[in-house]
C-alpha cells in the first residue's frame, strides 16, 4: 500500500514535470545584432547620399550665392577642420555636459511632481492642464525671462531646460500610470502595499514601459531648450556650446561652420537616442517578454 | 486583527476561532434603491477549513472574496478576518513582470516586514513547496500558465494571513494542468493547515477540493444551500462518490439558474 502510494506520489511528480517542459515557452535565438543594424542602417545611408546629391546639384546650378548656399565638399572641409583643430569637441562636450545636468534636474523633478500628480486625482485636475499646455509652448519663449531672472548665466539655461523638459517627463509618468493593469495595483493592495511601497514597489516599475517614452520626449526637449537657450545667451564667460557656435557662424555670415553646427547638433540628438535610451529601453522591454522573442509553439 | 464593521455593526474581539466570520452582509454597488448583490450573507471558515464557494455568474461571489480581503467595506454587516490580512488569488497569475520568480514571492515577504537576509531561503522553500525548484530566476514570460498560477500560489501563501482567498484561479487553465493543480492544492491545504475560500462555477471542482461546499443564489447572492463533504482526501475528479454528489449539487444550481428564466 504505502509503495503504491509513493508511486502514485511520483507519478503525480512526472505528470507536473512533464507538462511544464512541454509547456513553458520556447526562447526563440535572436538574429546576430549586426544583421538588424544594417537592416536599418543602410536606407538611412542610401538617404543621406541622395540629400548630398541634391545639394550637390543646387549648388552646381548656384541657385544661391556661394556664400549662401556652400559646395557639400567646402562644407565637409570645415567640419573636419572645426572637429580637427578641438572647436567642435569643446562645443559639443560643453553642450552635451549642459544637457546631462539639466536633464538629470528634470527627471528629479519631473518624477516628483509626476509622482504627486499620480497620487492625487485633486492635484492632477488642477494642474495637468497646465502642464499639458506647457508642453505645447516653445521653450524659446522662456529664454528672455530666464536671463532676467538669471542674466546670462548657466543658470538662465538650466532654467530653460527645466521649463521645456519637466513637462514631458511629467506627462510621459503619468501616460505610464495610467497605462498599469488595474489588476497590479490589486495585487499590491492584497500584498499590503501603501503609501511610498506602492509607488516604490508597484506603482513606478508598472509605469516604466510607458514612461521611458516620455523620458525619451523629455530628453529631446532638454535637448533643443538648451539650443535655444544657448543661441541666444552668448556671453564671454559663458563659454562655447553648439548654440553659441551656431551664432558665431551666423555673425561672421561663415555658412560652412553654421552647417557643420546644425549636422553636430543633429548627429548629438540621434548618438543619445541610439546609445543611451535604445539600450535601456531593449532591455526594459526583453526583461518583461514584450519584444516578440517568445513563440509558444 | 482585521475588521470591517459598516452600519454600526460591532467590531469583536473574539479570539482566533474562526479563520473568517461574516454576519449579515450585504452589499450594493452604487445606489442601494438597487437589489443588493449580496444580501444578508452568514458564513464562518474555521481555521484548516477548505470552503469551496459556488454559484452562477453574477451571484457576488468575486464580490464576497473583495469583502473578506478587504479591498471592499459592505454596505451593511461585518466582516471580521482575525488572523491578518488574508491572501488573495484570481484567476490571472497577475505576476509582475519585471520580477523574477523568485523576486515575486519575496516582494510579498518585503511587503510584510520579512529581513533581507530570510527572505531569499523563505522564497527557495516556497517556491520548492509548489514543485518549482529550478524557477526562482525565471522571468514570467518564460514559464508556462500552469506554473505561472503556481508561482501566485506560493506568493499566496508567502503572506502572513492564514487564509486563502481563491478567485477562480484555475478556470484559465486546460483540464489536465488543472486535475495536477488540485493535486498540488490539496497536498500544500493539508502540509500548510491554511484555511480556504474558495470560488468556483465549477461544481466538480468544487466537490474534488472542499470539505463544504456554499451554493450562492444569484441576483441577490444570499446562501441557497450547504454540503458537508465526508469523501476522503486525495480524491479524484472522477470519482464515483465525487461525480454523484457533483449530479446532485449541480441540480440545485440548475434550479438556481431556471429561476431567473421568467
Amino acid at each position: 500500500m504505502a509503495t503504491e502510494t509513493s508511486l502514485k506520489e511520483s507519478r503525480a511528480g512526472d505528470l507536473a514535470a512533464g507538462l511544464d517542459a512541454l509547456e513553458s515557452p520556447v526562447i526563440v535565438e535572436q538574429r546576430p545584432w549586426w544583421r538588424d543594424a544594417w537592416h536599418s542602417v543602410w536606407p538611412v545611408l542610401a538617404a543621406l547620399a541622395a540629400i548630398v546629391a541634391v545639394w550637390q546639384i543646387a549648388y552646381v546650378l548656384e541657385l544661391k550665392p556661394s556664400y549662401a548656399l556652400p559646395s557639400p565638399a567646402d562644407t565637409w572641409s570645415a567640419f573636419v577642420s572645426s572637429v580637427s583643430d578641438g572647436t567642435a569637441g569643446r562645443a559639443v562636450s560643453l553642450s552635451l555636459q549642459r544637457a546631462a545636468v539639466g536633464f538629470s534636474m528634470s527627471v528629479v523633478l519631473g518624477v516628483a511632481i509626476g509622482i504627486a500628480l499620480a497620487a492625487s486625482s485633486l492635484l492632477r485636475r488642477a494642474f495637468g492642464p497646465i502642464i499639458t499646455g506647457l508642453q505645447t509652448l516653445p521653450s524659446v519663449a522662456w529664454v528672455p525671462a530666464a536671463i532676467i531672472w538669471f542674466q546670462l548665466t548657466n543658470q538662465a539655461i538650466y532654467a530653460v531646460i527645466l521649463l521645456g523638459a519637466v513637462p514631458s517627463i511629467v506627462n510621459g509618468l503619468l501616460a505610464g500610470t495610467d497605462q498599469i493593469p488595474p489588476l497590479y495595483l490589486r495585487v499590491g493592495q492584497v500584498l499590503g502595499a501603501r503609501g511610498w511601497t506602492r509607488i516604490r514597489y508597484v506603482l513606478l516599475p508598472a509605469a516604466l514601459p510607458g514612461f521611458l517614452g516620455g523620458l525619451k520626449q523629455g530628453w529631446a526637449f532638454a535637448w533643443r531648450s538648451l539650443m535655444a537657450a544657448e543661441l541666444i545667451t552668448y556671453s564671454a564667460k559663458l563659454g562655447i556650446g553648439l548654440g553659441q557656435v551656431l551664432d558665431i557662424g551666423r555673425e561672421t555670415s561663415d555658412m560652412p561652420l553654421v552647417v557643420a553646427a546644425i549636422s553636430l547638433i543633429f548627429l548629438v540628438g540621434i548618438a543619445v537616442e541610439l546609445l543611451v535610451f535604445a539600450p535601456i529601453e531593449r532591455h526594459v522591454l526583453r526583461a518583461r517578454g514584450l519584444t516578440g522573442r517568445v513563440s509558444t509553439s | 486583527m482585521t475588521t470591517a464593521t459598516a452600519a454600526g455593526g460591532p467590531g469583536t474581539d473574539a479570539p482566533a476561532a474562526v479563520a473568517a466570520r461574516l454576519t449579515g452582509v450585504s452589499h450594493h454597488f452604487g445606489e442601494t434603491t438597487r437589489p443588493p448583490v449580496l444580501d444578508g450573507i452568514d458564513l464562518t471558515v474555521a481555521p484548516g477549513e477548505f470552503v469551496c464557494l459556488l454559484g452562477a455568474s453574477g451571484c457576488g461571489k468575486s464580490t464576497l472574496l473583495s469583502l473578506v480581503a478587504g479591498l471592499d467595506k459592505p454596505t451593511a454587516g461585518t466582516v471580521e478576518v482575525p488572523t491578518g490580512r488574508p491572501a488573495l488569488m484570481f484567476q490571472e497569475p497577475a505576476l509582475y513582470p519585471w520580477l523574477t520568480a523568485g523576486e515575486n514571492v519575496e516582494l510579498a515577504l518585503r511587503l510584510r516586514g520579512v529581513g533581507r537576509g530570510e527572505r531569499k531561503a523563505e522564497s527557495v522553500r516556497l517556491l520548492d513547496l509548489v514543485r518549482l525548484e529550478g524557477a526562482h530566476g525565471k522571468r514570467v514570460h518564460e514559464l508556462s500558465g500552469g506554473m505561472r498560477q503556481r508561482v501566485a500560489l506560493a506568493r499566496a501563501l508567502a503572506q502572513e494571513g492564514d487564509l486563502l482567498l481563491m478567485d477562480e484561479p484555475f478556470a484559465a487553465l486546460d483540464a489536465i494542468t488543472r486535475d495536477v493543480l488540485h493535486d498540488e492544492l490539496t497536498r500544500i491545504w493539508s502540509d500548510t493547515g491554511r484555511a480556504v475560500l474558495f470560488v468556483t462555477h465549477n461544481v466538480r471542482e468544487a466537490v474534488r477540493l472542499g470539505q463544504r461546499v456554499v451554493l450562492l443564489s444569484s441576483r441577490p447572492g444570499r446562501i441557497a444551500r450547504e454540503w458537508q463533504i465526508d469523501i476522503p482526501q486525495p480524491r479524484r475528479i472522477e470519482d464515483p462518490d465525487v461525480s454523484a454528489l457533483s449530479l446532485e449539487i449541480t441540480e440545485h444550481l440548475r434550479n438556481e439558474i431556471a429561476r431567473h428564466g421568467h
